[in-house]
């Protein structure tokens, strides 16, 4: 009889040699797949009627990229009015005080239940409801009075309706992230003696970050696209700039294709940017970040 | 150091405690057992106000906690009122609750960083110090989630003592952990209170409350069964309800 102990690495077994299942249907899908793949360039590259030419000169034409400009400007300012307004909404929504609780809860019922298009419509019309707006004192004097229509120009009118809006949906993602921090963070946070300010800045904020995040990222891309409904109270984005163009010269299909491709450049770079995000909050987690797999190309047994 | 006369607590119809009497003097370790749902954890947080108690008065080196006494009315206390009563308290979770997002310098640098304002060199040094002490030299910068259980929960120690607590509550600090790693945890506390710290400890370690411990108490149901020396109580219980227990748990 022979034993072999444990620590005997010399006398290992050979490796295994087998032979690996077969996978015949995978094989037939990539088969089929490829030659779908192969028709579809086939059609871009020689159907006329995409125009490639017209797409190439209207890319990056002034009126294009003032459209995107106004596109970027609307997204980034009306996100960064949700995600201050979110978080400010979503920490009333769980103050132990009802008031602040109620009135977050009424204004993200009211602003996630009205549509969209409709808000920016009552922004853009404020001044029919309210043709002036003052500083003072309540039911007293006043300081100083503006113009609605001044005040509220077209572009800020954009701002309230998308940033507010999106500050009602924001508000419910974050309260989301702070809900999912075990509570035993805070205690132990307090039991050390830190406010519950320092508690929730320090400790929790930065733990729901990572929950926080991906559905922000989402609410961005999202965003970018939203922006095109100001076109409603007369404003202009990239989609409408476009509209714009081939309003005139008829070329509907090409001016589309230059609209989709700065889309998708954007959420391309809002979607490496995110990734580096999550990374920074992902510290400390055993699982590293899952962001996007297009950025990864490393095999998925290295990255564990 | 600690004096608690007529602890109640209730969680909606469900009396906690119901009475709890008991005085800790400095210096002193005091180990309190008995079966889950007797309040002993509840009793604990009790301690530091992370759970306000219904009726009695409980103090900490003669200070009310999470009350203030004036013109014979009791007024609660603010936030930031019972944050500083709670810097010199220092409590162990059974479940460690370290900051994962933290290494652990990090975690144990966080209090004194943020609520007592010290500069970072100082706060890490501080922290170095601790963590040697606790045995976890080699782990400064390590993330919780690369510690095992015992690790861990001396890093949590650590950073109990970086606040230079006068008292530190342990809830079960040795449940969560596999069996192998009890005695590592255990260690240190038996150092902190060869130190002379003040210590009370819910525990289930029967073989520490004899050893370290200067008084045990059992409670039962809301109340206190029985308390005195370690000794006498393990090896000759007075009470029935005292002797059932220990007859299922040595």
């Amino acid at each position: 009889m022979t034993t072999s102990s444990p620590v005997d690495t010399t006398r290992r077994p050979r490796p295994i040699k087998a032979v690996p299942v077969r996978h015949p249907g995978r094989w037939l899908a990539v088969a089929v797949l490829a030659v779908l793949a192969a028709m579809f360039v086939n059609t871009i590259l020689t159907n006329p009627g995409f125009r490639w030419r017209v797409v190439g000169e209207y890319l990056f034409s002034p009126p294009v990229l003032n459209g995107l400009s106004n596109t970027l400007v609307l997204t980034v300012l009306s996100m960064a009015i949700g995600i201050v307004g979110g978080i400010g909404l979503a920490i009333m929504r769980l103050s132990p005080n009802p008031v602040l609780s109620s009135v977050s809860a009424v204004y993200i019922w009211l602003f996630r239940g009205t549509p969209l298009i409709a808000q920016l419509l009552f922004w853009n019309f404020l001044a029919a409801l309210y043709p002036r707006l003052a500083l003072g004192i309540p039911f007293g004097p006043e300081f100083i009075s503006f113009d609605t229509n001044q005040l509220i120009n077209q572009f800020a009118a954009c701002l309230l309706g998308l940033g507010l809006n999106e500050a009602a949906y924001m508000a419910e993602i974050v309260r989301g992230g702070l809900q999912s921090v075990d509570h035993g963070q805070s205690e132990a946070a307090g039991a050390l003696g830190m406010s519950r300010a320092q508690t929730l800045r320090r400790i929790v904020l930065p733990q729901a970050m990572r929950v926080i995040i991906p559905p922000t990222g989402n609410e961005t891309i999202s965003m970018l696209k939203t922006t095109s409904l100001v076109v409603v109270i007369g404003y202009f984005e990239l989609l409408t700039s476009v509209q714009r163009i081939y309003s005139t010269n008829f070329q509907t299909i090409p001016l589309l294709i230059v609209a989709a491709a700065w889309y998708l450049a954007l959420t391309s770079l809002l979607s490496i940017g995110q990734g580096f995000i999550e990374r920074h909050y992902g510290r400390g987690t055993s699982r590293g970040p899952t962001g996007s797999r297009l950025l990864s190309w490393r095999a998925p047994e290295q990255a564990r | 150091m600690v004096e608690a006369i007529e602890v109640h607590k209730s969680f909606g119809h469900v009396e906690v405690l119901r009475g709890i009497d008991m005085t800790v003097m400095p210096g002193e370790v005091a180990c309190v057992i008995g079966p889950s749902g007797s309040g002993k954890s509840t009793f604990l947080r009790c301690i530091n106000h992370l759970e306000r108690i219904d009726a009695g008065a409980m103090r900490v080196s003669g200070q009310l906690i999470g009350y203030r006494e004036s013109g014979g009315k009791l007024h609660e206390l603010r936030e930031s009122e019972v944050a500083r009563q709670r810097r010199d308290i220092g409590m162990v979770f059974q479940r460690f609750n370290l900051f994962p997002h933290k290494t652990a310098a990090e975690n144990v640098m966080e209090a004194p960083r943020t609520v007592r304002r010290e500069p970072k060199r100082q706060a890490r040094e501080r922290a170095m110090t601790l963590l040697d002490r606790v045995g976890l030299s080699e782990k400064y910068d390590s993330y919780p989630s690369q510690l095992s259980g015992g690790q861990q929960q001396r890093v949590a120690i650590a950073r109990a003592l970086a606040m230079n607590p006068r008292l530190m509550l342990f809830d079960e600090p040795t449940s969560a952990l596999d069996p192998e790693l009890v005695g590592e945890v255990l260690d240190v506390m038996r150092g902190l209170a060869r130190d002379g710290m003040t210590m009370i400890v819910v525990t289930h370690e029967m073989g520490f409350a004899r050893e370290v411990g200067d008084t045990l108490v059992f409670m039962d149901e809301g109340r206190i069964v029985e308390a005195g020396d370690p000794r006498q109580v393990l090896t000759n219980p007075r009470q029935q309800r005292t002797q059932a227990f220990l007859s299922k748990v040595l």
